[in-house]
C-alpha cells in the first residue's frame, strides 16, 4: 500500500457553516505534504478528523489503513502528532517529558538520539520553563517523533520563529522526511511549503482548490515570465512566454551585463492569491471552532 | 508496555511536578500541619481544664481537611489546568491508556495523602502529646474512613475539573472548599455550629470523614456531642461511600480531554 492518507467526500459542518465540504485528497508514503489555506479554510478541522480527535458528518477517511474515528490505541503507535500548542510541561525537563512519553510506544526511538536530532541534548536536564519558544518547539517536535512514527503530523510548526530557528527547524524536518516519515504539515508561509512540501494542497471554502508540486502550482512554470531591465536611465518591463529568448535579444544591445536584470514568475503567493481570493468571503473568514 | 506499568510512570511524573510546585506544596500539602500548629499555639489558653487540649480536638478536623486538600483540591485545579494548557490533548495523542493517566493521579493522590497524614500524626503525637488510637477497631476504621475519603475525593474533583476552565477553577473550587471546612467542623468545634448548618454540611463527604476521625481519635464519651450522640461508624462508611460510587459514576460520564468550543 502506498497510500498513507486517503479522503473521499469529507464534510463537517457546524451549524449552518460547512467547515468542510466534499474533501477529496491522498497522502502518499513518504512524502511531505503542505496544506495550505485562509484561516476558516477548513485545514485544522480536516487534520483533527484525520487524527481521530474529531468526528466527521459523511465521507471516508482512512489513516495507515484505519479509519480515525474508531481507531484503536495501537494505531497511535504509528503517529506522531506535533500540536499547535503544548503547555503544562514547565516542571519537568526534556529528557523525563520524552522518556515518559517513549515508555507509551512500542518501538520508541532512543530517548538521547531524540533529544539530538532536535537539538535539545544540551538543554537535556533544564526545566522546559526556562527553555525558550523555539526550543520548546523542538520540544514538541521531539515528542511526535519519539515514538518512531510512519505518519506525523506538523499543525503550523514555526510560527513564532526567528528567521534562524525556522531554516534549522526546516533542516531537522527533511532530515525525518529523508528517514522515510511522511509529513502532513499545515502553515501559513508559504515559503516554508516551497521548502519543505513535496505536494500543495491549497484549500479554500472546505475544498480543494489545488494539487501540484510547490513549483507548478496553479500552472505557474507555464505562466508568462516578466523580464525587467535598466535601459537609457529608465525601467523597462515585457511579459513573455520566452523570457530565454528575450534575454539574449536585450543582452545583445548591451557591451557587458544587462543593469538591473530581473527574470521572474509568479510566486507561490502571488499563485496562492490568486487561487483563494474567490473564496475568501466573509463567511470563511468567520472564526470556526479552532 | 502495560497499562499498569505506564500509569505508574505516570504517578512518578505527576509526583514529580507536584514536588516541584512550591503552591501545591505549602497550600494542600503542609497547609494542614501548619494550621494544627497554629491552632494549637493559639487556641491552647482554652483548653486549661480538661484532659483535651487545642491540637487533640483540632487533629481529626485537620485529618479530614488533608483528605479533601490532597484529593479533591489538587485534582479539580489539576485536571482543570491540564485540560486548558493542552496537556490532556497531548496524553490523547499518544498510545497512552486513558486508564493509566488515572491511575497516574491516583498514585500522585495516594502518596502525597499519606505523606501529609504520616507528618501530621507525627507532629501531633511528638509535638503535641496527642494520644493515638488504641485499639485495632480503631485504626481499621481510621484505614477505611481514609481509603474512601481519599477516593471519592479523587474521583469527585475529576468530576468537577470540567465545571470550570483553568482561569477560573481557583475561586471556584477554593471558596467552596473553604465554607465547606467551616461548616463541617473543621476550624470550628462541631458543636458549636448552628444545627440547621451542620444539616448542610451533613449532605456531604466533609462532614463524615471529619466526624468518623473523631471517632478514632476522641475519647468514647465525646460521642455525646455528635448530632447523633454517637458516633455512627457504619452510616458514616454509607454515606463515604455513596460519594465515592456517584463520584466516579459522574467522573467517568463527564470527563472531556478537550477545551470546551474545541472539539
Amino acid at each position: 500500500m502506498d497510500t498513507a492518507i486517503r479522503i473521499r467526500g469529507l464534510v463537517k459542518t457546524y451549524g449552518e457553516h460547512r467547515a468542510v465540504d466534499g474533501l477529496d485528497l491522498d497522502i502518499h508514503r513518504g512524502e511531505v505534504f503542505a496544506l495550505l489555506g485562509p484561516n476558516g479554510a477548513g485545514k485544522t478541522t480536516t487534520v483533527e478528523v484525520l487524527e481521530g480527535f474529531r468526528d466527521r458528518d459523511s465521507g471516508e477517511v482512512d489513516v495507515l489503513g484505519t479509519d480515525p474515528h474508531r481507531a484503536p490505541l495501537r494505531w497511535r503507535d504509528r503517529i506522531g502528532i506535533v500540536l499547535q500548542t503544548s503547555g503544562g510541561l514547565d516542571l519537568l525537563t526534556p529528557r523525563e517529558v520524552l522518556r515518559s512519553t517513549a515508555k507509551a510506544y512500542r518501538r520508541p526511538r532512543d530517548v538521547d538520539e531524540v533529544l539530538t536530532a532536535v537539538g535539545l541534548a544540551e538543554k537535556a536536564d533544564d526545566r522546559v520553563v526556562g527553555l525558550s519558544g523555539g526550543q520548546r518547539r523542538r520540544l514538541d517536535v521531539g515528542l511526535g517523533i519519539v515514538g518512531d512514527p510512519e505518519l506525523l503530523f506538523l499543525d503550523e510548526p514555526t510560527t513564532g520563529f526567528d528567521p534562524q530557528a525556522r531554516r534549522e527547524f526546516w533542516d531537522l524536518i527533511r532530515s525525518l522526511a529523508t528517514g522515510g516519515t511522511t509529513i502532513l504539515l499545515t502553515t501559513h508561509y508559504l515559503d516554508e511549503a516551497e521548502h519543505l512540501a513535496d505536494r500543495v494542497g491549497v484549500i479554500g471554502a472546505g475544498r480543494l482548490l489545488a494539487l501540484d508540486s510547490p513549483a507548478d502550482l496553479g500552472g505557474r512554470q507555464s505562466e508568462e515570465a516578466t523580464v525587467s531591465w535598466d535601459e537609457d536611465g529608465e525601467r523597462r518591463s515585457i511579459r513573455t512566454a520566452t523570457p530565454t529568448a528575450d534575454v539574449a535579444r536585450i543582452a545583445a544591445r548591451f557591451p557587458g551585463e544587462v543593469p538591473e536584470l530581473v527574470v521572474s514568475r509568479p510566486s507561490l503567493e502571488d499563485t496562492y492569491l490568486e487561487l483563494i481570493t474567490p473564496h475568501v468571503t466573509h463567511d470563511t473568514l468567520m472564526e470556526v471552532p479552532a | 508496555m502495560s497499562t499498569l506499568a505506564i500509569g505508574l510512570d505516570r504517578a512518578t511524573v505527576e509526583l514529580r511536578m507536584y514536588s516541584r510546585e512550591k503552591e501545591a506544596v505549602l497550600f494542600s500539602f503542609l497547609f494542614p500541619v501548619l494550621l494544627l500548629t497554629l491552632f494549637s499555639v493559639v487556641f491552647s489558653g482554652q483548653f486549661e481544664d480538661g484532659e483535651m487540649t487545642a491540637s487533640w480536638f483540632f487533629l481529626p478536623g485537620m485529618i479530614a481537611a488533608g483528605v479533601l486538600l490532597t484529593s479533591f483540591q489538587t485534582m479539580a485545579l489539576s485536571v482543570a489546568t491540564e485540560r486548558d494548557d493542552g496537556s490532556l490533548k497531548r496524553l490523547r495523542s499518544t498510545p497512552v491508556p486513558p486508564a493509566s493517566y488515572f491511575l497516574g493521579k491516583v498514585g500522585l493522590v495516594a502518596v502525597t495523602s499519606l505523606l501529609q497524614l504520616v507528618l501530621l500524626l507525627v507532629v501531633a503525637s511528638v509535638l503535641f502529646d496527642v494520644p493515638m488510637p488504641g485499639t485495632t477497631g480503631r485504626w481499621a476504621l481510621f484505614a477505611a474512613i481514609f481509603a474512601l475519603g481519599v477516593f471519592g475525593g479523587t474521583v469527585l474533583g475529576i468530576a468537577y475539573s470540567s465545571l470550570s476552565t483553568s482561569r477560573s477553577i481557583g475561586a471556584v473550587v477554593i471558596g467552596p472548599m473553604l465554607i465547606l471546612q467551616f461548616i463541617s467542623g473543621v476550624y470550628i468545634g462541631w458543636d458549636s455550629i448552628p444545627d440547621w448548618l451542620r444539616q448542610v454540611a451533613a449532605l456531604f463527604p466533609l462532614k463524615w470523614i471529619a466526624q468518623g476521625m473523631r471517632a478514632v481519635f476522641y475519647p468514647d464519651e465525646m460521642a455525646s456531642l455528635e448530632m447523633a450522640g454517637a458516633w455512627e461508624p457504619g452510616r458514616t462508611m454509607l454515606v463515604l461511600g455513596a460519594w465515592a460510587v456517584g463520584g466516579l459514576v459522574l467522573c467517568v460520564t463527564t470527563f472531556r480531554w478537550f477545551k470546551r468550543g474545541t472539539v
